[in-house]
C-alpha cells in the first residue's frame, strides 16, 4: 500500500518505561555460551542494559498510567479524545481488549472508539495509518495511539538470541487533525509466508499452553527456550530487512522527488546496532541522522521503538522546530513499511519512568 | 589472509577444530550471531566493508569463501 495522508500532525509524545534496569554483563551467566563469546556481542549488537517489566505488569498498565500523566498535566482533556488505538503483541486478555480497559480506568466516554491492533515492530506505522483514517471522521476529537509490549514475559531468560535485545515500554501519540499540516508519505508491504520468521508458537487457539509447551528444551543452538518463548530466526530475519528495506525506501525516495539531504532525521525500528549499521550502508543513510542507540540503553521496545528513540535522541528538536523524518519500520508479520512526515513543535514530549 | 582468517576463526571459538570442517555453519562450528562477530572482526582487520547482502552462512562456510567474501567487499568498499 502506497499512499498519502493529508491534514494530519503529531501534536505530543509520551513514552513510558518501566524503572526495572537488567544489565547485560550480569545476564552473560544464564547463556549456555562461552561469556568471553557473550561479551563479543556487547559491542557489535549495542547489548548494554535493558528495561524489564515486573511479571504482573501489563500493557493496560503502561497505557494507563501514562494517560493519567497525560491527564494530570494538562495535555489532553477526555472531551478531546475521539478515539484509543492501542497496538500490541501482548494483550491483557483475549476479551475484553486492552482499549476498552483503558477506556474504563481513565473514565472515558462510551462516544470513543476504542480499537485494538495486533502488530509488533511496524505497530507504530500501523497505529499511525489507522488513526490518520480514524481522523477523517472525528472532527476536531484526537486520537490517542497507545503502542505497548511487554514481551520480556515471552522471552526465555536462556536464549541469548532473544533476550538481551528485549525491552518493554510503552508510547502514547497523539494525533490530530491540521489545516497547518504538510502531506504525509505512507508506504507499507506484507508478506505473511515469511511469518513464522518471528513467531510465538503456543498460547493461542491453535497451540493452547500447556505444562508440554511450557518445557524448555536445547534448540541445538545453546538456546534454551518452550512453545511458549517467542523466537525470532534471526538470519532470516536480517536478510529480510537488508533485501527488502534499502529498495523501499530508494523507491519512496524517487517517488517523492526527496533524497537523504531532505531529511532530519531517520527514526528507524530498533533491532540492534549491527542490523541498524548495515541497513544504514546499504541504504547509504548517514548514521549521525540514524539514531541506532535504543537497544543499549533501554532495549528493542517492538512498536514503542521509533517514538522512544525520537523522544531519547531529539526531544529539544521535537519542541522547538519542524523536523522533517523519514520513520521505517521492519519485522513481524512479516512487515517492513517507511513514513515521511513533518514532526515538530510538540506541545509536549517526554520519557517517564514508572514502577510497573 | 587465510592465516589471519584461521586465526580470528580459533579466537571465535577456539573449542574446534576447523582444519577438519568442510562446512563452518552445517558443521556448526558457526553460528548466526558467531557469522555476525567474525564479520565485525573481518571488516576490522582489513578494513572493508561487507554488505549486508553477502552476510549469508555460505560466505561463511569455508575459509576459502570467506576469503572470496573479502576480496570482493575490498573491491566494493
Amino acid at each position: 500500500m502506497i499512499t498519502k495522508f493529508q491534514g494530519k500532525r503529531i501534536s505530543s509524545l509520551l513514552g513510558i518505561l518501566p524503572e526495572t534496569v537488567s544489565n547485560f554483563d550480569d545476564e552473560a551467566d544464564n547463556y549456555a555460551f562461552p561469556v568471553r563469546q557473550t561479551m563479543r556481542l556487547k559491542k557489535i549488537m549495542g547489548y548494554h542494559q535493558h528495561r524489564l517489566a515486573k511479571e504482573t505488569s501489563t500493557v493496560s498498565d503502561f497505557a494507563v498510567f501514562g494517560l493519567q500523566y497525560m491527564l494530570n498535566n494538562h495535555w489532553i482533556t477526555r472531551e478531546e479524545i475521539g478515539a484509543v488505538v492501542v497496538v500490541t503483541l501482548c494483550p491483557d486478555h483475549f476479551v475484553p481488549h486492552i482499549s476498552n480497559i483503558v477506556q474504563a480506568e481513565c473514565d472515558f466516554n462510551t462516544d470513543v472508539i476504542c480499537m485494538d491492533i495486533a502488530q509488533g515492530c511496524c505497530g507504530f506505522l500501523l497505529g499511525m495509518m489507522q488513526s490518520f483514517m480514524l481522523l477523517d471522521h472525528l472532527g476536531d476529537k484526537k486520537v490517542v495511539l497507545i503502542n505497548g509490549d511487554v514481551l520480556s514475559h515471552k522471552v526465555s531468560k536462556r536464549d541469548r538470541n532473544d533476550f538481551p535485545l528485549i525491552g518493554d515500554a510503552a508510547s502514547i501519540t497523539i494525533i490530530e487533525n491540521s489545516t497547518d499540516a504538510g502531506p504525509v508519505y505512507f508506504e507499507m508491504h506484507m508478506d505473511g509466508k515469511r511469518g513464522n520468521a518471528l513467531i510465538i508458537p503456543a498460547g493461542g487457539f491453535r497451540m493452547p499452553s500447556t505444562e508440554q509447551t511450557a518445557v524448555m528444551t536445547d534448540q541445538g543452538d545453546g538456546n534454551y527456550r518452550s512453545l511458549d518463548n517467542m523466537h525470532m530466526d534471526g538470519s532470516e530475519v536480517f536478510n529480510f530487512v537488508q533485501t527488502e528495506v534499502p529498495p523501499m525506501l530508494q523507491s519512496a525516495f524517487e517517488r517523492e522527488g526527496k533524497s537523504v539531504e531532505d531529511f532530519d532525521y531517520f527514526f528507524f525500528h530498533q533491532p540492534n546496532r549491527f542490523m541498524l549499521q548495515k541497513l544504514a550502508e546499504k541504504a547509504h543513510l548517514p548514521k549521525e541522522k540514524l539514531p541506532m542507540n535504543l537497544v543499549e540503553n533501554y532495549g528493542n521496545s517492538s512498536g514503542a521503538s521509533i517514538p522512544i528513540t525520537a523522544i531519547l535522541n531529539a526531544r529539544e528538536d521535537l519542541i522547538s522546530r519542524n523536523n522533517r523524518c523519514c520513520l521505517s519500520a521492519f519485522g513481524s508479520g512479516l512487515a517492513w513499511g517507511a513514513v515521511f512526515i513533518d514532526v515538530g513543535n510538540l506541545e509536549h514530549c517526554e520519557l517517564i519512568s514508572s514502577a510497573l | 589472509m587465510k592465516t589471519d582468517i584461521l586465526n580470528m576463526l580459533y579466537e571465535l571459538r577456539p573449542e574446534f577444530d576447523f582444519s577438519s570442517s568442510d562446512d563452518f555453519v552445517m558443521d556448526g562450528l558457526l553460528d548466526s550471531f558467531d557469522i555476525i562477530s567474525l564479520c565485525s572482526m573481518l571488516e576490522e582487520k582489513f578494513g572493508v566493508t561487507v554488505d549486508g547482502l553477502d552476510i549469508v552462512p555460505e560466505n561463511f562456510a569455508s575459509v576459502a569463501a570467506i576469503e572470496a567474501l573479502m576480496k570482493k567487499s575490498k573491491q566494493h568498499s
